[in-house]
């Protein structure tokens, strides 16, 4: 394994893992409000189709991320109807959303599939002076611009969540909505607004997807990553810099076994070892998963988690 | 606790007919939703439900029989669903345990039973087969959450992609004949008796495709229904669903039916991955289920989690896949789907709560004073 096998690697582990980190980030703060938000894929799934419907129809990658992010926040608008103000159960709220928008993605997106490649999307775009860094400058720093915006939103949701009032009201209202209430919060608004942002988040997630990585749309785009995100929460904690780094690794094997899958080595291509290979993304977030559940003493998750106010 | 203008007072008797009512409440605005979403899609509402209506139910004995014939995988995974989601455990991987049941029977059939064994055997190996696959694969999520309280949601739905990638191998690559991508027609005792077998005694049974797993569907609903609600073993399971809590001070291992529960659930996922390709593909190939693992989960809420409900929620929605597979674009009936369980989860609101329109705040009433 030599030194650009490595940098390629990595930039585009970076790359891949976009979807991964915005969908886990805003399932983060969904859960942290105290709502657990199944629906990832559906959301992800209809924000990337919904974004190469709108980039192709305006000619504008932003207008279709806009678009995205849009949809995300609208089909979080309905978990919470169902959740926060009906009282349904949240797993099975989520399960519908996950039916919903599967549902949407591939009826709207059946004209779609035959545009392949030719849809505006986002270039990668080099920092001057950073990206000519060795190694990490191409790694870090000759990405799409939706790599530098998660870059920002990483320490700004940490300082969000630690360091002010409106931050700690999320954590209550998350912990223990009761006492939120008596508090004087308002446990339905912070709820409603924090499961809208984090759909939001995902919808630009399902952008990421379809108008960066693969551009395009091909129906199940996203191939379960909306339910991989759910469990990157639960490996990083509920805390921004854990997701973004387990989002960063996930994004990294998918990307290496997608790699190894089109090197020419006999070994690699014999179909025993490539079935492995698509198998690993879902074999190690089980693994990770039990390993996390088994060694952390105390996970982190809020307390009213799945709880009705 | 209110709504707006609302205010929620708990109900305090459950009667049967008013909880169908608010399940119809429920499905006639899903119904409702339905028609302004295919119209903002540009589809015609008249044309898909009739579409629907028509191919399913109304088109003669076919028409009804592909849709019975389509009703037995969703009862047998709808069981599971059932019965898992009574107990707490939310077993969302059916699909994953369905495929897993019919590459076991279908290894079973080709491989292992000897050619001419007689039809009853080699079906009864290849059913215990595929419960077995469907049981391993479900038990799997069940033993991590018992021993190591990992999320059986998020493990079981990745092993139906795992599931799908292994028998994918099967199909294009080990057991592929000729290099198309499905596995070579059973023999002819690998094939569950169908109701057009029997076309030359009885003409009019001629081209109905309806088979025998139906009867296993149905026997395995009566079971299931005994098991729940007449065995100690079944009050364990709702016990622990309702409270673990209260099941473990109560001395029951709630660690064996988490176990337990999840291997049930796969095994008769993986019976209707059995019934399936024993039934009505005869081999086991690409694409051969349209997602009924997952269209289960919503048969399993519709039935309000009884078995006996999960057979008329099962024929319902086959209804909706048969009729759905004459609609174009393809994902009308997976939209379809989700818009009806978000309706009637919405309106499930209505089975716990009375809703009253509650008066501006004033002085408290007088107890015993009109109202």
């Amino acid at each position: 394994m030599n030194a650009s096998f490595m940098e390629n690697l990595l930039s585009a582990g970076v790359e891949r893992s976009l979807p991964l980190f915005y969908a886990a980030t805003g399932e983060t703060l969904s859960e942290l409000s105290g709502v657990l938000n199944l629906g990832q894929e559906g959301i992800m799934l209809a924000s990337a189709m919904t974004a190469v419907a709108v980039s192709h129809t305006t000619g504008s990658a932003m207008a279709g991320l806009m678009a995205g992010m849009a949809m995300g926040g609208a089909m979080a608008l309905l978990h919470a109807l169902l959740t926060v103000t009906l009282r349904a159960d949240q797993v099975v709220a989520g399960l519908s959303l996950v039916f919903v928008g599967t549902g949407i993605a591939s009826v709207g997106g059946a004209g779609l599939v035959a545009l392949r490649q030719g849809v505006p999307h986002f270039e990668p775009w080099a920092i001057p002076l950073l990206s000519d860094i060795p190694f990490l400058g191409n790694v870090l720093f000759n990405q799409v611009p939706l790599v530098y915006a998660a870059y920002l939103m990483i320490p700004t949701i940490h300082w969000w969540l630690g360091h002010t009032r409106a931050g700690l009201n999320l954590r209550a209202v998350g912990e223990n909505p009761a006492a939120a209430s008596a508090m004087g919060l308002s446990v339905t608004r912070l709820r409603y607004l924090y499961v809208v942002v984090g759909g939001v988040l995902t919808g630009l997630g399902g952008a990421s997807l379809s108008l960066a990585i693969t551009p395009g749309w091909s129906d199940g785009l996203s191939n379960g990553q909306g339910w991989i995100a759910i469990g990157l929460v639960i490996v990083g904690g509920w805390r921004p810099w854990g997701v973004a780094l387990a989002a960063f690794f996930f994004g990294t094997l998918q990307r290496l076994t997608l790699d190894l899958q089109g090197s020419q080595s006999e070994f690699l291509d014999s179909p025993l070892v490539g079935l492995f290979l698509r198998m690993a993304p879902y074999l190690g977030a089980i693994v990770v998963l039990v390993l996390v559940t088994r060694f952390k003493k105390r996970l982190g998750a809020p307390e009213g988690l799945g709880k009705p106010a | 606790m209110t709504i707006g203008p609302w205010q929620l007072i708990p109900r305090t008797e459950y009667t049967v007919s008013s909880r169908l009512a608010v399940l119809g409440l429920g499905v006639a605005g899903g119904a409702v939703l339905s028609t302004l979403l295919l119209l903002l899609f540009g589809l015609s509402p008249v044309e898909v439900f009739s579409t629907i209506i028509h191919s399913a139910f109304l088109g003669g004995f076919y028409a009804i029989s592909d849709t019975l014939t389509q009703a037995i995988p969703l009862i047998l995974c709808g069981l599971g669903c059932a019965v898992a989601f009574r107990s707490g455990l939310w077993n969302v991987g059916a699909e994953g345990q369905l495929f897993l049941g019919a590459w076991a029977a279908t290894g079973v059939a080709t491989f292992v039973v000897p050619p001419g064994s007689s039809p009853v055997w080699t079906l009864t190996l290849m059913a215990l087969a595929g419960f077995a696959a469907g049981a391993l694969w479900g038990a799997i999520p069940g033993i991590l959450k018992a021993r190591y309280q990992t999320n059986e949601i998020l493990v079981s739905l990745m092993l139906v992609y795992v599931a799908s990638e292994w028998i994918n191998y099967f199909i294009y690559v080990r057991w592929s004949q000729g290099g198309f991508q499905m596995t070579p027609l059973f023999p002819k005792n690998a094939w569950l008796p169908r109701l057009s077998d029997w076309a030359a005694e009885v003409p009019s049974l001629a081209g109905l495709t309806l088979h025998l797993g139906f009867v296993l569907a149905l026997l395995a609903a009566v079971l299931m229904w005994f098991l729940m609600w007449r065995s100690a073993r079944g009050f364990e399971w709702k016990v622990t669903g309702i409270s673990p809590r209260v099941a473990r001070y109560a001395g029951m291992s709630v660690k064996r039916n988490i176990v337990l529960v999840m291997s049930l659930s796969g095994g008769l996922a993986g019976l209707a991955g059995m019934a399936e390709v024993a039934g009505t593909v005869h081999r086991l190939q690409d694409n051969f289920s349209p997602g009924y693992g997952f269209t289960a989960i919503l048969v399993a809420w519709l039935a309000r989690l009884h078995p006996l409900g999960v057979i008329v929620a099962a024929i319902l929605l086959s209804g909706l896949l048969v009729g759905a597979k004459e609609i174009q674009p393809g994902g009308v009936a997976v939209l379809l789907q989700g818009v009806i369980l978000s309706t009637v989860i919405a309106c499930d609101l209505l089975t716990h709560y009375r809703l009253k329109r509650s008066v501006a705040k004033g002085p408290e009433p007088i107890p015993g004073g009109a109202r």
